[in-house]
């Protein structure tokens, strides 16, 4: 019963400090929103409005209200899931998310996978061939994922893979032919496709997908690898992995069944903070390859000083990055009986 | 009798390491508790692991290494993975850090049966309770399912010994197996050890900075200094110890009741280190 009671007390108190993060972000989007020297009601109005015309939308916004009541106004409408307009689109901006970023979860996921998958392998058979030629050539892999910059690889990769090569498509989610054919439902176009039966649409999407998530994938590799086997060589090291090794494991055994368990929390927080860098960071690649994601969506949104949507932006990313949090802390949890 | 362990000559070196760690130390080993004493640094744990086969960036180079059957010179990591555990084993200093912390304790005691032994999980839990009885483990099949960060240090231990033992090895190696343990519970978890194997007919090695545990717990005591083995001699002879070392070393004990006038200081010589220079 006492142990119970802990885990409920645990429980409420993460819960505690999530409504406290969520709040501090919502107060720090806010003070963006006011502090940016962008002006909301000009960019509604116009330049050539009237005095009067750009004062009714003043008291309108309620920026005639004190700060407060403004926060609390600004409150209730995230709440209500009410962001407001896109200036630029004219569309509701929870529209426009909604079209935006599943466009970068698919994009993100995909890399993600890629990267933990060959990253964490990889990283791996690094420490367990410390300063032997498997470690050394991984290195360099690594230390080149992390060096290229992505915007660069990507023009090289599309003017070998698609312009010289042709082995997959080009720019944008699927070919110009396809665009439209597709009832859209959840907007993740892999599942859409898939659920309208349109097996050419997924394939068509499957083929841009590939080389952006590859190279995104890449350089999450890259730091997955080098975080990876420095937990690893942290392990190795261990007391208990010469008892493994006492009782007759092999080196494989040894690795895999003794030191891998004790690095999967370690993994979990990095492969978790990757994938948020991927899911905001990923503008650079998606102007490479014209990917419509949430990157492009913020940057031309912040270029323009579209406030509103840049706001939302912000505050999505915030709660991503809260999310993976609370993922991370429940799958430690899961992999690590002291945390329990 | 046959001796369970014959070594001639062994010498360690480290791999980039300028001198050998350990030089020229032989001795054999029977159906008996051998004392290897010496300070930090002397090499006593490295000899322990090299009779292992765990070093794997040193060089060892010896006359002769013979356990039983086997060339433990000659034998190929595959060899030494069928000895490893079941013929040999090693109990390790502090079970804080010997134990896997994420497994249970009794998930890695069967872990040791389940390695050499065909049989299934039921019966390798079976033998692991039994063991953990057999070390004096009141609630074995509570503890069975704790994680190590769950038990005392003492019982830390314990499963520890119980995971080395369950094999029936012929040879076991003690590196430190109570250094980290309270004075309290020292000596309870020794007189396990020991019980087991008298009763098993074990081949010991105890390997110890504590002059007085190995004289109360070991039948012969080897002496090591700078990597060099200085006496060996039986463990009641241990007052009649020739070397300076040793008898500095004995001289340099308090003793309850005994005068209160400072202790002698150990004055090393540098010709215990190379003994044939000195000649």
């Amino acid at each position: 019963m006492p142990a119970g009671k802990l885990r409920l007390n645990s429980l409420a108190g993460s819960a505690l400090s999530i409504l406290v993060t969520l709040f501090g972000l919502l107060v720090l989007t806010f003070v963006i929103g006011r502090m940016m020297p962008a002006d909301p009601v000009r960019a509604i109005v116009g330049e050539d409005a009237t005095r009067e015309v750009y004062e009714n939308v003043y008291r309108q916004l309620g920026f005639d209200k004190p700060l407060w009541q403004q926060f609390m106004l600004y409150m209730r409408d995230v709440l209500t899931l009410n962001f407001g307009t896109s200036i630029r689109t004219g569309q509701p901006i929870l529209q426009d998310i909604a079209r935006v970023l599943p466009a970068t979860i698919e994009l993100a996921t995909f890399a993600i996978i890629i990267g933990a998958g060959v990253g964490v392998p990889l990283g791996v058979i690094a420490a367990v061939n410390k300063d032997r030629w498997p470690d050394q050539v991984i290195r360099i892999i690594s230390l080149l994922g992390n060096s290229m910059p992505i915007f660069w690889t990507g023009m090289i990769a599309l003017l070998i893979f698609y312009a010289g090569l042709g082995w997959v498509g080009g720019s944008g989610r699927m070919s110009q032919f396809y665009i439209g054919m597709v009832p859209e439902r959840t907007n993740f176009l892999l599942i859409d496709s898939v659920l309208a039966g349109q097996w050419d649409v997924f394939w068509s999407a499957i083929n841009h997908i590939i080389l952006p998530a590859l190279l995104l994938g890449y350089s999450s590799a890259a730091f997955i690898t080098r975080m990876t086997r420095s937990f690893m060589l942290d392990q190795i090291n261990q007391e208990y992995i010469t008892t493994a090794r006492v009782k007759g494991l092999s080196r494989r055994q040894t690795i895999w069944r003794h030191a891998f368990g004790n690095i999967r929390v370690q993994l979990v927080t990095i492969v978790a903070l990757a994938y948020g860098a991927l899911l905001e960071g990923a503008v650079l690649i998606e102007t490479v390859f014209a990917w419509p994601g949430f990157g492009q969506y913020l940057t031309s949104n912040l270029l323009i000083g579209d406030m509103n949507a840049v706001m939302t932006c912000v505050l999505i990313v915030g709660v991503i990055f809260i999310g993976l949090n609370i993922l991370s802390d429940i799958l430690y949890r899961v992999f690590d009986p002291r945390t329990r | 009798m046959d001796p369970i362990l014959d070594v001639q000559n062994l010498s360690i070196r480290y791999g980039g390491a300028p001198k050998p760690a350990v030089r020229d130390v032989s001795f054999t080993l029977g159906h008996e508790r051998l004392g290897i004493v010496g300070e930090s640094g002397s090499g006593k744990s490295t000899v322990g692991r090299a009779i292992m086969r765990l070093l794997d960036t040193a060089t060892i180079t010896a006359d002769r290494m013979q356990f039983e059957d086997v060339d433990l010179l000659a034998a190929t990591e595959a060899q030494m993975l069928k000895i490893r555990g079941k013929r040999m084993s090693m109990i390790l200093q502090d079970p804080k850090f010997s134990l896997n912390p994420i497994q249970r304790c009794g998930h890695q005691i069967s872990e040791a049966y389940r390695t050499h032994m065909k049989c299934s999980k039921a019966e390798a839990k079976a033998r692991a309770i039994e063991m953990l009885e057999q070390v004096h483990i009141r609630d074995p099949e509570r503890v069975y399912d704790l994680y190590p960060h769950e038990v005392s240090g003492g019982m830390g231990q314990r499963v520890m010994i119980a995971m080395m033992l369950l094999t029936s090895p012929d040879l076991v190696i003690a590196d430190e197996p109570t250094s980290a343990l309270d004075v309290t519970v020292r000596l309870q978890v020794l007189q396990i050890l020991d019980g087991l194997v008298r009763d098993k007919g074990i081949g010991l090695i105890m390997i110890s900075h504590d002059l007085n545990l190995v004289r109360a717990f070991c039948d012969r005591v080897l002496i090591m200094y700078a990597g060099r083995l200085v006496e060996t001699l039986d463990a009641k002879d241990l007052d009649n110890a020739r070397h300076p070392y040793t008898r500095g070393l004995l001289a340099a004990q308090p003793r309850i009741g005994g005068s209160r006038a400072p202790l002698p200081v150990l004055e090393r010589e540098a010709s215990w280190v190379n003994p044939q220079e000195a000649v």
